[in-house]
């Protein structure tokens, strides 16, 4: 286990490295290398671990050594306070200082007033270890991809200044503090690598500088710094009234005032209504960084942590509060896709509302519900990345990413689209993981008697069954336009879709053992028991279909093959062109054709449910709280 | 062994029973209509010359994706047949449906693309009942499974009247009726000449309508399962509860008028939440 | 009955040529109760890939003629055609115009010829059950040509 701290230190020199490095061949190379040797760090953890009879693995107990690391935390913890002063007061955002400012006072001043006995810094158990393999792997990966598409961005983009060493220096330094962060036990510790996400997260926000890159970005950042305020307050209780900060006490205790506020902060980070909006403003970002910090893994950090506080959320009003925001932004967010034509939007959407579910499920905190949200959010994690990349990749080509001008892509960047087309499918079709989640996560919430979670639940499938299928028919439509557009998505670039597309394809067929092998211990571990959630009856009949899934289309298609059709134009009263593109006018001249998908933009758009459903969520969260705080004290 | 049995009945019997009822409900809106109308046997002739006909297509994915229609809804429809889980009957109706709306976008051509917009608008409009009825077949019974649920002692439509009222008033979406009946029209609506089956010319339309009929003796498949019960003699029942639901679309389809889009998506949701809702409410608490 | 499937079942097609709408009222009036068309099977698609039979009413002018012949094209074999009214026959009246082609076999073959001004229901029906024959002996000439090409 010597090896983790070099786990969390080689992404950090490769951040610190790419600034200096000022050839874009050369940061390449650094970032392939980079990525390479963090898998092979993260495979070699997990090999170790594994070796080490795969149990849970407690780390650093208290020595000079890690009083060392604590002091050299709390200076790190100073240099961001000072870090987002300055920028504060450079754009003039004051009362993010105060936010900033409060909460590290707050945790320096607990940490000398009132020291605390700590048995152990770190751990390393089945779930820190499923979130560092996705961080490695689906954060090596988009690494990999960025190279390329950083290339392409500012061909493209020529507007923005060229900080693409800074871009991936923030990259690798965002994967290092998700190391530390998922592996972190102690609280403190936990706190310093959840502020250095935040404040990554920021920094890219703000990557092109433009006004609204700008406000963007303050408006993440407040956000997550309030989440902090939060973290940093229920640290300071901790140590108080119970004098631990170690993440097992916290949940061993149950107490119910920390429990609710690293809740509160989880729902911050996992950008859950009614802090949604900074994830919808994080998309003027470059891509990497969405499909990394704003879809993979920097939400799922929230949810990381709920799901280690499930066993504490479970019945509690701090869980229902948990699961009532998280089911509420299920289906709110599922809605406001609907109304969006941007695929960043769409995606972002997506996101903050399969997070929704993923808290949703650990806020009931039952094993079952617990299983499917680890099963979301490996399932989540790998597809939305690999979507994100593909929009990204598909922008650079077409100069867009606006789903209408999707029309047809098939034809266009057939490659691409087939990566969408199995994102999108792993996403809410049988039977891929998300659908299969979706089903334990139905059942468990009926077995806990949550029946307003099965409400949303069923609605929010509607809902999120409409804007991703709208996306897919637009995308398959066989529409011949004369434009051509020419593939500009780099070599690197599909290598990591196509390992993410074989991941998900792959974890699909392979879903019996991902149940048995990874998610049963880890929930395990988490509860001390796990009975299996779905019968193996229910995984042959899920083979089953994958088989047809596979081989019935396939079949088919060579059967539809070598039988004989006849083609005609389509039908345009008549007035088809013959080539399916242009029809004749009233004029007598021709008429491009145009197919527009469905909105819906006046029943289900931002504008009009984004602020009830603010409003609503902020008010449970608030009542909430208040009756929490009350109840305890 | 009555699994195997189940399924090959539903996968052979399935578009026989099904063209038949739509004889009978052709013959039926004739007779409403004050007309003689098409003889009982007129669904089999159609599919016969549909058969027959030249292999038109306007790309060569549309039979492909018209055939996983089928396919999936085969699948579904075994599912419920051989007393599988009904949660995932219900996901797999879904996903079958998807099939048909790519294959209708497939073509690119304006009249299928609206009708395949709308058929997603249908599909978002009835998919909370499904899986409502889902939960509330298993707040009833305490299982998903439909071999559970057809040897309860008791019939479920005791317990879920709501739900069956609320299946009942979708199924309009399901059977392609009116007042729902956006995307396609049996009728001679025409405004957007056949919807989603625009492109669709002979074997590729007899693909459709069979996978059509798969899809009605599933829906009624659901309608028989509030009846069914460990009595034998509640199968006949169940039979004609069936016969009685269909006639009775048949006569909503008759007596009113189709609706606008979100007519129908605020009037499922809202039928859905106070019959299936509330019904499954009261499930919840009794339990 | 397995020679009379197709005569069982044919949907029809109605495209107006540049008729006065006198005849379109007429086929319209088909459908009705008091002569129920459907009883024969038949359905009024407005859709060329699902028709068997495409019924024209009125004169071929130029704007009509690429779409007669689209559409025509656009439905699958067997097929049948049924001018329906003077006009569609050969003009009619405006047959001399300068902006009319003439009659829909100057586009298209015709395979019944339904006269009339504007042309009676019966008249109508009685084509259409002509042409139901023509539909039939198609149907056998390209059942056996597909047999011929397997």
């Amino acid at each position: 286990m010597e090896i983790i701290p070099v786990l969390i230190a080689w992404p950090a020199l490769a951040a610190v490295l790419m600034p200096l490095v000022s050839d874009r061949k050369a940061r390449g190379v650094i970032a392939y290398v980079a990525a390479g040797g963090m898998m092979a760090l993260a495979l070699a953890v997990f090999g170790g671990w594994l070796a080490a009879g795969g149990q849970t693995v407690a780390l650093y107990p208290q020595s000079t050594a890690t009083e060392y690391v604590d002091l050299a935390m709390l200076c790190g913890e100073f240099v961001l306070m000072a870090l987002i002063i300055a920028l504060s007061i450079r754009h003039r955002k004051y009362p993010v200082i105060l936010l900033s400012a409060g909460q590290t006072l707050l945790v320096a001043w607990s940490e000398i007033a009132h020291p605390v006995e700590q048995s152990t810094h770190m751990r390393l158990d089945g779930l820190a270890m499923l979130l560092c393999i996705i961080a490695a792997f689906v954060g090596g990966f988009i690494c990999i991809y960025a190279v390329g598409y950083m290339k392409a961005y500012h061909a493209h983009h020529t507007e923005y200044k060229d900080r693409s060493g800074f871009f991936f220096s923030m990259l690798f330094l965002f994967l290092a503090a998700m190391f530390g962060l998922v592996l972190s036990e102690n609280l403190v510790w936990m706190y310093f690598f959840w502020e250095v996400t935040s404040v990554v997260s920021f920094l890219l926000i703000g990557y092109t500088r433009t006004e609204e890159a700008v406000n963007n970005s303050f408006r993440a950042l407040w956000m997550n710094l309030l989440g902090g305020f939060g973290f940093a307050v229920g640290i300071v209780y901790m140590a108080m009234v119970h004098g631990a900060v170690q993440l097992a006490d916290v949940v061993s205790t149950g107490a119910a005032i920390p429990v609710a506020l690293l809740a509160f902060a989880a729902l911050t980070k996992s950008a859950q209504l009614p802090f949604s909006s900074w994830l919808l403003g994080a998309m003027v970002a470059p891509t990497p960084s969405s499909a990394l910090l704003h879809s993979a893994t920097m939400v799922k950090a929230g949810v990381y942590l709920l799901i280690r506080l499930a066993p504490a959320l479970a019945g509690t009003t701090a869980g229902v509060m948990v699961s009532f925001i998280g089911g509420f932004t299920f289906l709110a967010a599922s809605m406001m896709a609907i109304a969006q034509n941007d695929g960043k939007k769409v995606l972002a959407f997506s996101t903050i509302s399969n997070l929704g579910l993923i808290v949703a499920c650990a806020g009931i905190g039952e094993e079952e519900t617990v299983w499917a949200a680890v099963l979301l959010m490996l399932f989540h994690a790998i597809a939305k990345s690999m979507l994100f990349q593909a929009v990204g990749a598909i922008e650079n080509s077409l100069g867009t990413r606006d789903i209408e001008a999707m029309h047809g892509l098939l034809l266009r960047l057939p490659r691409l689209t087939y990566i969408m087309g199995i994102g999108i499918a792993g996403m809410y079709l049988a039977p891929f993981g998300m659908l299969i989640s979706k089903w334990v996560a139905l059942r468990s919430f009926v077995d806990s008697n949550n029946y307003l979670l099965v409400v949303f639940l069923a609605y929010g499938s509607a809902t999120t069954m409409l804007y991703w299928t709208k996306w897919l028919s637009k995308l398959v439509s066989l529409h011949h336009t004369k434009e051509e557009v020419r593939d500009k998505t780099h070599r690197d670039q599909y290598l990591s879709m196509f390992v993410h597309a074989a991941a998900t394809l792959g974890l699909c067929l392979l879903f019996p053992l991902v149940s048995s092998r990874v998610v049963d211990p880890i929930v395990r571990t988490l509860f001390g028991s796990a009975h299996a959630v779905l019968s193996m009856n229910v995984l042959t009949t899920m083979a089953i279909m994958l088989v047809s899934v596979l081989f019935v289309p396939a079949l088919m298609f060579v059967l539809t093959r070598s039988t004989h059709q006849d083609y005609v134009p389509i039908y345009m009263g008549g007035a088809n062109m013959g080539d399916n593109t242009y029809f004749v006018n009233s004029y007598g001249a021709p008429q491009h054709l145009y197919l527009s998908n469905w909105y819906l933009r006046f029943e289900f758009g931002m504008r009009r449910l984004m602020r009830p459903a603010e409003m609503v969520s902020a008010g449970v969260i608030l009542v909430m709280l208040c009756m929490i705080v009350g109840g305890a004290v | 062994m009555m699994q195997a049995l189940g399924v090959v009945l539903y996968l052979v019997l399935a578009p026989f029973v099904g063209a038949l009822l739509d004889g009978v409900d052709r013959k039926l809106s004739a007779r409403m209509q004050g007309r003689q109308g098409p003889p009982l046997l007129q669904p089999f002739y159609d599919l016969a010359k549909l058969f027959s006909k030249q292999m038109l297509a306007v790309n060569s994915v549309q039979m492909l994706l018209n055939l996983s229609y089928l396919i999936f809804l085969a699948v579904a429809g075994s599912l419920l047949f051989a007393g599988e889980d009904l949660l995932m009957c219900l996901f797999m109706l879904s996903t079958a449906d998807m099939f048909l709306v790519m294959g209708a976008s497939s073509d690119s051509s304006p009249f299928s693309t609206l009708g395949a917009g709308r058929e997603m608008i249908q599909i978002m409009a009835y998919e909370p009942m499904t899986l409502l009825l889902a939960v509330g077949f298993y707040l009833a019974t305490g299982s998903f499974q439909v071999g559970d649920i057809v040897s309860q002692p008791g019939s479920a439509v005791f317990t879920m009247p709501g739900f069956l009222l609320g299946l009942m008033f979708i199924m309009a979406i399901k059977l392609r009726k009116s007042p729902f009946d956006l995307s396609t029209s049996h009728h001679a609506h025409q405004e957007l000449v056949k919807g989603l089956t625009t492109e669709m010319a002979g074997p590729t339309l007899a693909v459709m309508n069979i996978a059509e009929y798969y899809e009605m003796t599933l829906m009624l498949g659901l309608v028989g399962l509030f009846f069914v019960n460990r009595d034998p003699a509640s199968w006949p029942l169940a039979v004609l509860a069936c016969l009685l639901v269909y006639f009775l679309e048949i006569l909503w389809d008759n007596v009113s008028a189709r609706v606008r889009w979100n007519t129908m998506l605020g009037g499922c949701w809202v039928v859905t939440l106070l019959t299936g809702g509330l019904n499954g409410l009261v499930l919840m608490l009794m339990r | 009955m397995a020679n009379t499937k197709l005569a069982k079942s044919p949907w029809l097609l109605h495209y107006d040529g540049s008729s006065c709408n006198g005849c379109d009222i007429e086929v319209l009036a088909c459908t009705t109760p008091k002569y129920d068309i459907e009883r024969f099977g038949i359905i009024n698609t407005g859709d060329p890939f699902q028709a068997d039979i495409l019924l024209i009413t009125g004169g071929v002018n130029h704007q009509s003629e690429s779409v007669i012949r689209q559409i025509y094209s656009q439905m699958p074999e067997p097929k049948v055609v049924v001018a329906v009214g003077i006009c569609a026959c050969t003009g009619g009246v405006f047959k001399d115009c300068y902006n009319i082609k003439g009659g829909i076999d100057t586009v298209i073959p015709v395979d019944v010829y339904v006269p009339g001004c504007a042309a009676r229901p019966q008249a109508i029906i009685d084509g259409v059950v002509q042409a139901l024959e023509i539909l039939q002996q198609k149907r056998d000439a390209y059942a056996a040509q597909k047999r011929g090409r397997a």
